[in-house]
């Protein structure tokens, strides 16, 4: 197969990417855009397997064969709930491979007669610095979300010094890198910089940041694959890659915003353990009222409208189906019943959605923060289970809190609120929550899951 | 120098379009947008395909061999876990 008419086929394929991802704008068009995707892919890789430089396919075979078995495995194995996990694992893969694709490119051109050109040796650099930073910090990322690895903030003393030290370090070895590209362990040395960059970024972010990490992460994936391009001057590679770029950017910065933190916040702010808002003696003492499922069961059951507020709790509990059976019981009555999705509950954007689809609960009933807010004033009940955070009115009120300025769901305007929860403990930010004494407020203390299941029941036999 | 204006015109035309296409996604979808995208950035699986097929030195073509092993998980992996999720969005009934 021609240069020509391979290039033509990426170019085929880059359209399909886009429309791909042009086709997850919508529920309805998403499945068929992500089968585009998959189809551009294949397009690109068959027109890679017509080059005429390659000699051999036994090593391709044996790569892809073992690599189909793993992501096969890994795809069809993996809990909705631990999506945040094969996503961090995924962006790590994909930084992985570039760094390995880049260095056996400067390798070769090493080999060959003639020095690499510029072009070629700065992107190595970025390919190296992005991609090892990208696989290390993901599988760091990883670690935390899986409970390997604490997912409290871990620093230590001197922690910014070393990182500043060694980014310095980085970028010495990337410019050894393009001005002596023959001196191949320039490469691999910039490689171990990057790596312990990578666990160093991630190790001090905290649990409820994650979503910001993922998505960041997620972004360098794409980078990382796009240097690659500019490394290999293949087009493909720079458009892909640039695409994820971007939607790993556009995601990290809703993220970012839906907490009101800056991004160099996130990564080296520490967040949470924070004071503020009183000692909880202080919002709780004698206010807070402790109710029982089957006065909440009536108190549902008289409702024209409940929104239900899930957060990373709700996941923990693996109580996403009683949830829907609840939704379809209340439905049945002629309840209105909507969820109401803060962008940052779960541990990675759009985790609390993908739970709920799974519960087989409708799309049209998840509705997000900006969509849910204006309805608070007209609803009867809300619902808020495995949520704290993101539903504490602290964040309007109070100027000295952590989580001031945050953009919450306004729960506390509706009629009445029940909170699903263990106990009083605070959640991440380290802040009590005044709603919680509110007099509007019912707490209904358990596990997640049995309430939600005793809710239920409430509702049959009443 | 030529060559790499022409490549840099491409990431820029494709950032900006991918910026126009991807704010467009609600957020109900942002996690297959990001499995999915990322299955997408696996394309580093054909320049894989490249080292590991020319056979340029042993250390080039172990270095092919184990980006194509990485780049597959990340595509297989990707595109698969993304029809998963997304077969689960349904409309009320």
């Amino acid at each position: 197969m021609s240069l020509s008419a391979i290039n033509l086929a990426y170019l085929a394929a880059s359209l399909l990417f886009l429309f791909g991802l042009k086709g997850l704008t919508h529920p309805r068009t998403a499945v068929r855009g992500n089968l585009l995707g998959a189809l551009g892919m294949l397009l690109a890789i068959v027109a890679t397997l017509l080059d005429r430089r390659i000699l051999s396919y036994q090593m391709i075979l044996a790569g892809f064969v073992a690599g189909a078995a793993v992501g096969t495995i890994l795809a069809l194995r993996i809990q909705m709930t631990a999506m945040p996990q094969m996503v961090a694992v995924l962006n790590g893969f994909g930084g992985g491979a570039s760094v390995l694709v880049a260095g056996a490119a400067l390798v070769e051109a090493v080999h060959l007669p003639g020095s690499p050109g510029l072009q070629m040796r700065i992107a190595t650099a970025a390919s190296g610095l992005i991609g090892g930073l990208t696989f290390w910090g993901s599988l760091v990322a990883f670690g935390k979300l899986q409970g390997v690895v604490s997912e409290r903030v871990l620093t230590f003393p001197g922690h910014r010094a070393v990182n500043l030290l060694l980014a310095a370090v980085a970028v010495a070895l990337g410019i050894l890198v393009v001005l002596d590209p023959g001196q191949v362990s320039s490469y691999w040395l910039l490689i171990a910089a990057a790596s312990v960059i990578g666990v160093l970024l991630v190790l001090p972010v905290g649990g409820a940041d994650m979503p910001v990490v993922v998505a960041l992460l997620n972004s360098y994936s794409g980078l990382a694959a796009a240097a690659t391009g500019f490394v290999l001057s293949n087009n493909v590679l720079i458009i892909a890659g640039s695409l994820v770029g971007a939607s790993g950017l556009i995601l990290t910065g809703i993220m970012c915003r839906a907490m009101n933190r800056s991004l160099s916040n996130v990564l080296f702010g520490g967040g949470g353990g924070g004071a503020g808002g009183g000692p909880a003696d202080e919002v709780y003492g004698g206010k807070v009222r402790s109710t029982s499922a089957d006065e909440v069961a009536m108190l549902l059951e008289g409702a024209r409208r409940v929104v239900i507020v899930p957060g990373y709790g709700m996941a923990v509990a693996q109580a996403q189906h009683p949830i829907q059976d609840l939704a379809s019981a209340l439905g049945a009555r002629d309840v209105e019943v909507e969820f109401g999705i803060h962008p940052v509950a779960g541990r990675m954007p759009g985790h609390m959605n993908v739970l709920l689809a799974e519960a087989n609960v409708p799309y049209e009933q998840l509705r997000d923060m900006d969509e849910v807010n204006p309805t608070f004033q007209e609803t009867d009940v809300v619902l808020v289970i495995g949520a704290n955070d993101v539903v504490n009115p602290v964040a309007r009120t109070d100027p000295s809190s952590p989580i001031a300025g945050m953009p919450i769901l306004d729960v506390d305007k509706a009629r009445s609120v029940v909170v699903i929860k263990r106990s009083l403990s605070p959640g991440f930010a380290g802040i009590p929550n005044p709603l919680f004494a509110d007099e509007r407020t019912l707490m209904l203390f358990g596990d997640g899951k049995k309430a939600v299941l005793d809710l239920v029941e409430a509702l049959k036999e009443s | 120098m030529e060559s790499f204006v022409v490549s840099l015109t491409i990431f820029v035309l494709a950032v900006v379009v991918g910026f126009e296409i991807i704010t467009k996604v609600p957020p109900l979808l942002h996690t297959p947008l990001m499995s999915g995208s990322n299955a997408i950035s696996g394309i580093t699986l054909i320049g894989a395909v490249l080292s590991a097929g020319t056979q340029h030195t042993t250390l080039t073509t172990i270095l092919g061999l184990s980006a194509v092993v990485f780049a597959t998980v990340n595509v297989v992996g990707g595109f698969l876990v993304t029809h998963r999720m997304l077969r689960m969005f349904r409309r009320e009934r």
